[in-house]
């Protein structure tokens, strides 16, 4: 257990740029998906009827651009990790 | 208006060559340092292509404006640095005396240690280095300065448009920037705030035009372009905190009240631990800093894609010649492809920011409807 936590804190700050590495690729995968299912259903809500598609494509745009900051936001704690001492 | 285009044109042209002819003056004295330092030859190796150090060149924000660097003679526009110091006072000088942030010039100079890297500090006599005020007009200082310029000039004239043709077809200017004013007229204010949307209209068409506005000029690449103006953490948290302050000003009764005591949530959730107006509270603050992070990370991140495909070319070309040549092939219509990807970004970011915007006002404005 001790040498566990030893080497634990010997790797610290590689560990941490790998952490950070992870977790921007989980940000890029969760804004894949959140804006997938966007696309997806803008899709199908312009099959269903089309001539709403002007309406659903800028209500589209903008869940798009919210859900892209949140993923941001992910990216922005990474970078902070990456680039403080 | 013809004359007064004419006349603008001519300003602009005028100072914009006033300042590269200055900075040439200023050229001549770099020169002779070069020369003076010939001698040491350490410095005038050429170093390996750094991505990182360029990508962070272009994206944090300067004393001086680099335009390109001619072997080893960088052209730069000197911009003028203003600093007050505890000690010394109010220093006004030209960026030039620092050389490229080689020489320090009355105890200041530019820092290259971790803590203040790339700012002026001050070298005190007894060895400290401390920060005096820095109210420096900087690269991203300059850059909003020509966009407020160009949207005081634009929104005077089409104000006076309407006046002079009232309730005739757009004359002009007008054409360009009424479907956006509209726009945000009819889609944004009156749908979020409701009947009170004329106080707040002048504030939200600032906001989105400036914001618009800077994002575009931020992807030019000719001066007064071409600086990072939204990609600096500073300007949109001042944006945010006018709309904070905006928020606060206008809330109702009714608001606070919805925050700290929501009506229709059980009394458990109030009472021994104050869990929902807590968290109701913290999301007050924690909209606004999203609505930052939201404009300040897409913005960097559309300019750091940019330019990491361009240090592609001369990452590759460090390698062979043809290899920069041929992933130039990818790298240009890639680059192409989402500089145009960012016009959109710019505007989509705007629009978001505004709506956001109103939304919150209209949230505070609210009224109990029973």
């Amino acid at each position: 257990m001790l040498p566990l936590m030893i080497l634990l804190q010997a790797a610290g700050s590689t560990l941490g740029l790998m952490g950070a590495g992870f977790g921007a690729g989980l940000a890029a995968i969760g804004a894949g998906i959140g804006i997938g299912q966007i696309g997806g259903k803008a899709m199908e809500a312009i099959s269903r009827q089309p001539e709403a598609v002007g309406d659903i494509r800028s209500n589209m745009i903008i869940s798009a651009a919210l859900i892209e900051g949140v993923a941001f936001f992910a990216i922005v704690i990474c970078l902070l990790i990456l680039f403080q001492k | 208006m013809k004359q007064r285009l004419k006349l603008t044109t001519v300003f602009v042209l005028a100072t914009l060559s006033i300042l590269v002819l200055s900075s040439a003056m200023f050229l001549k004295n770099t020169d002779s340092k070069t020369e003076k330092g010939l001698a040491s030859t350490q410095k005038h190796t050429p170093r390996p292509f750094d991505a990182k150090e360029m990508i962070m060149d272009h994206i944090m924000d300067s004393y001086e404006w680099h335009l390109f660097t001619y072997k080893d003679y960088h052209c730069c526009i000197p911009l003028p640095v203003i600093l007050y110091s505890k000690d010394k006072g109010l220093h006004i000088f030209f960026s030039s005396k620092f050389h490229h942030g080689e020489s320090s010039y009355k105890g200041f100079k530019i820092s290259t240690e971790e803590k203040y890297h790339g700012k002026i500090v001050e070298e005190l006599p007894d060895g400290s280095i401390v920060k005096p005020l820095d109210l420096s007009i900087t690269k991203v200082t300059v850059s909003f300065f020509f966009t407020m310029l160009l949207m005081i000039w634009l929104f005077v004239s089409i104000s006076k448009a309407y006046r002079q043709h009232k309730n005739q077809p757009p004359h002009g200017i007008q054409n360009l920037l009424e479907p956006l004013i509209l726009f945000i007229r009819d889609e944004v204010a009156k749908p979020s705030i409701g009947e009170k949307y004329e106080r707040y209209l002048p504030y939200l068409l600032t906001l989105f035009f400036f914001i618009f506005f800077n994002n575009i000029f931020g992807l030019v690449p000719i001066p007064p372009g071409g600086a990072n103006v939204m990609g600096n953490v500073a300007i949109p948290t001042v944006m945010a905190l006018f709309t904070f302050a905006l928020v606060i000003l206008s809330s109702t009764k009714y608001f606070w009240i919805d925050i700290f005591n929501t009506p229709g949530v059980p009394w458990w959730l109030k009472f021994p631990i104050p869990l929902l107006p807590l968290i109701e509270f913290l999301s007050l603050f924690i909209k606004h800093i999203v609505l930052v992070i939201r404009l300040f990370a897409n913005i960097i991140a559309g300019h750091i894609v940019a330019l990491g495909f361009f240090a592609l070319i001369f990452i590759f070309g460090e390698m062979s010649l043809l290899g920069g040549y041929g992933i130039s092939f990818i790298s240009v219509p890639f680059t192409v492809f989402l500089t145009l990807l960012e016009i959109l970004v710019a505007f989509i970011q705007a629009y978001v920011f505004t709506l956001l915007s109103a939304l919150y006002v209209g949230l505070a404005l609210e009224e109990p409807h029973h």
